[in-house]
């Protein structure tokens, strides 16, 4: 079994690639997902402590204001815009549109600049907000 | 005459139909996410402070509880269906099968406990 296995053609592994754009921004797309499943448990966690009252809600809090949980805030975020942008990406290609290089290489640059400018636009809004 | 290869042709059965379900699944709650998860972070984005009464009469008010919960089910049935494809290309053998198990245990039991939390808030008037 094992010895027949072995002489099978393998499908094509991430390490014959060159690193280029497409396969760099399809490889984040899954990271981030996979990052945000667990910002989906904290972000449970944040709604069940609130049901669970004032004293659970706010070691919560506590935890997520330190800067580990601020710096894991900000990287579920970027996660979250990119995700969100590229993933709408996806959505047209599933539709059928922006197959071609130049246009999927565009897009994919215009996934990267959006989800960036959304989270600086997020954290200024959070900032401002905070102190004003 | 297509695809099929000579086993498949021999037995003569088809598909067992349930292939597109998961694909179909990933971009519906995909689509549905894209309003739910925006209008999440431009709520959150607009809460006054972290206060605890500020932030439970904002999550028990009907709307934002009936968004939540939408949001919690979307989001929570896209992240099980992600995970699962991740695990069927990294995880073999035995511990793909409990890994699988586990994280769609794990996915429940957040949706089950997360929906409980928002009816409490929504219902118990806290």
């Amino acid at each position: 079994m094992t010895t027949r296995q072995a002489n099978r053609p393998l499908s094509p592994h991430l390490g014959v690639y060159r690193w280029q754009i497409s396969n760099t921004l399809s490889i984040f797309h899954r990271l981030t997902g996979v990052a945000m499943s667990l910002g989906a448990l904290v972000l449970t966690g944040w709604i069940v402590s609130i049901a669970a009252g004032p004293d659970a809600y706010l070691d919560l809090v506590d935890a997520l204001g330190s800067p580990p949980g601020v710096l894991a805030l900000a990287g579920w975020t970027l996660c979250f815009f990119y995700h969100l942008c590229n993933g709408v990406r996806h959505l047209f290609w599933d539709a059928g549109k922006g197959f071609e290089i130049p246009e999927a290489r565009r897009s994919g640059i215009m996934v990267v600049v959006t989800s960036t400018l959304l989270t600086l636009v997020f954290w200024i809004a959070i900032l401002a907000g905070r102190w004003s | 005459m297509g695809f099929r290869s000579p086993l498949g042709r021999a037995l003569g059965l088809g598909s067992a139909r349930s292939g597109f379900a998961h694909w179909w699944g990933q971009r519906l709650s995909a689509a549905a996410l894209v309003p739910l998860g925006l209008w999440f972070m431009v709520s959150v984005m607009g809460l006054p402070s972290t206060d605890y009464w500020a932030v439970s009469a904002w999550a028990g008010s009907p709307l934002h509880a009936v968004l939540l919960v939408l949001l919690l089910a979307s989001l929570l049935y896209h992240s099980n269906l992600g995970l699962r494809v991740v695990i069927e290309d990294y995880v073999h053998g035995a511990t793909k099968v409990v890994t699988l198990v586990l994280v769609q245990f794990l996915h429940m039991l957040l949706a089950v406990a997360g929906v409980y939390a928002i009816v409490a808030l929504s219902a118990g008037g806290q």
